[in-house]
């Protein structure tokens, strides 16, 4: 079965190899691993995605394995979430509730917030969010981000969208 | 030789430019074939005749025609009492009304005078009556300088990619916008802090919410959709979202994921609202420039990026505009 994890390592080196290894000793088959040196995270991490070819029923343990090694692992599993957005928030983000705002696109079932970080500059002045958000397919993107829209509007905040998503 | 007899209404910034380009530029304009000749400029303190061709030091110095003038006639009057073939209508935008420069316009068309200008307001309030007008009277419209300054993009969409069915623009079309958003990044300044920067400079007007709510950009959308995507809509068709909300904050956390923040405007979408823009990508252009993504079905994405604003620039584009009327608009000189 063809399955994809998404893992966080810290920029040292070996950090590959440790998440590697768990992988061969439950004989997964590599089919592609793309390292994203580029897109490091506000912690400090490299994210890394590995599409294999493994048994589900081994999944559980290589988890077990990733984590022992020091490794984030941010999801693991079928490759069901195909399509990637990234939106911006500004306004007072926290103040309403946030968490309604994430969970009104988790809610949805085709779609989900995968990363969330904030800057909040001082209590009364406006913050900011940055989202990135998985969907199904580019439709539940789209539907996503009309949620997305739909909240800026009750929430009265802007919601900077990315010019890439939708080419004419 | 064609020789072209030229009307200047509008002795503002631009103005001064096109008095100034026309002059530099007419012995290369002689060689291509042009006998460009300035024989009027009028603003609202009165007008200057010379028949013979302005000679640019004579008024250049003078920031209004008060005191040179040697005529009181208005615009009007004029296109009507003298021998001009062609009127470039530079003065002040007004987006709601449109005027002055709508009755110029009108006026202008009216009398068979071929019209260039640089100014947006006429065209956004009532582009489809002067279309019609021109086309009555047998005579250009041209206003590239109205849109994205000296860069390409009306010309470059109906000569150059010719052929080719436009999906779609999207663009950067104000500098100040892009000015402000740019040092918010670089410096980390608040909005206020920014834009007073860029009021210091000259690049922001005293009330700079024209630009900064989007209502400039919002205007140069309306101006593509009606000329490039043959729509009618005026300036309240478009969907607004300015930068004022946007916080040096927001664009620092945008920037680390790779991207920049930039106020675009999309035709024929109808919006204007702050979007990310990959880093990478060639509309994200800093300081005061101004880009455009053209989407087209044969020739894929192009690019174009330039300076949006400025004397000089804006005169060149006044300048391309005039030259391309006499180079003719259709293929009647393919020979079989």
């Amino acid at each position: 079965m063809r399955l994809s994890m998404d893992l966080e390592m810290q920029d040292k080196p070996g950090q590959l190899l440790m998440a590697l290894e768990p992988l061969r000793e439950q004989k997964g088959n590599i089919i592609s691993v793309l390292h994203h040196r580029d897109k490091k995270t506000p912690r400090g991490t490299i994210p890394v995605r590995v599409i294999l070819e493994m048994d589900r029923s081994r999944l559980e343990a290589v988890k077990e394995q990733l984590q022992a090694n020091g490794i984030i692992v941010v999801r693991a599993g079928e490759d069901r979430f195909l399509e990637e957005i990234t939106v911006l928030l500004v306004g007072h983000v926290l103040d309403r509730d946030l968490g309604d705002t994430v969970h009104q696109i988790d809610s949805t079932g085709f779609a989900e917030v995968v990363d969330l970080s904030l800057s909040m500059p001082g209590i009364d002045e406006p913050s900011s969010a940055y989202l990135r958000i998985r969907a199904t397919g580019k439709d539940e993107i789209q539907k996503a981000m009309s949620i997305l829209r739909q909240v800026g509007v009750q929430k009265d905040l802007l919601v900077i969208e990315p010019i890439e998503a939708d080419e004419p | 030789m064609t020789e072209v007899k030229i009307s200047l209404v509008g002795y503002g910034v631009v103005g001064h430019g096109v008095v100034e380009v026309l002059e530099r530029k007419r012995q290369l304009m002689r060689e291509i074939g042009l006998d460009l000749t300035l024989v009027s400029v009028t603003d609202h303190t009165g007008t200057y005749l010379a028949p013979d061709g302005v000679v640019a030091k004579d008024i250049l110095d003078h920031r209004t025609l008060e005191g040179v003038a040697n005529s009181d006639m208005a615009a009007r009057e004029v296109f009507g009492s003298i021998d001009c073939d062609l009127v470039v209508e530079v003065t002040p935008t007004n987006i709601v009304h449109g005027q002055p420069g709508l009755g110029h316009m009108v006026d202008a068309l009216s009398m068979g005078k071929h019209v260039v200008t640089s100014n947006k307001g006429p065209l956004v309030v009532d582009y489809r009556r002067l279309k019609d007008l021109a086309r009555k009277n047998d005579v250009a419209l041209k206003f590239e300088a109205t849109v994205g300054g000296t860069m390409p993009l009306i010309s470059l969409i109906e000569r150059t990619l010719v052929g080719n069915t436009i999906l779609g623009i999207r663009g950067i079309f104000n500098g100040t916008c892009n000015y402000i958003l740019t040092r918010m990044v670089e410096e980390k300044y608040p909005y206020n802090h920014a834009l007073t920067e860029a009021q210091e400079l000259g690049y922001a007007e005293a009330d700079p919410s024209y630009d900064v709510e989007g209502v400039d950009t919002a205007g140069k959308v309306a101006i593509l959709a009606n000329s490039i995507f043959d729509m009618d809509v005026k300036y309240g068709d478009v969907e607004v979202t300015g930068i004022t909300g946007i916080t040096p904050e927001a664009l620092i956390l945008a920037h680390k994921r790779g991207y920049a923040v930039k106020l675009i405007g999309e035709v024929p979408a109808l919006t204007v609202k702050p979007m990310l823009v990959p880093l990478g990508s060639p509309l994200a252009v800093g300081s005061t420039l101004n880009a455009a993504a053209i989407y087209t079905d044969l020739s894929g994405t192009i690019t174009v990026t330039g300076l949006g604003a400025g004397r000089i620039e804006t005169a060149s584009a006044i300048l391309s505009d005039i030259v391309s009327i006499y180079r003719g608009n259709h293929v009647d000189i393919l020979r079989s």
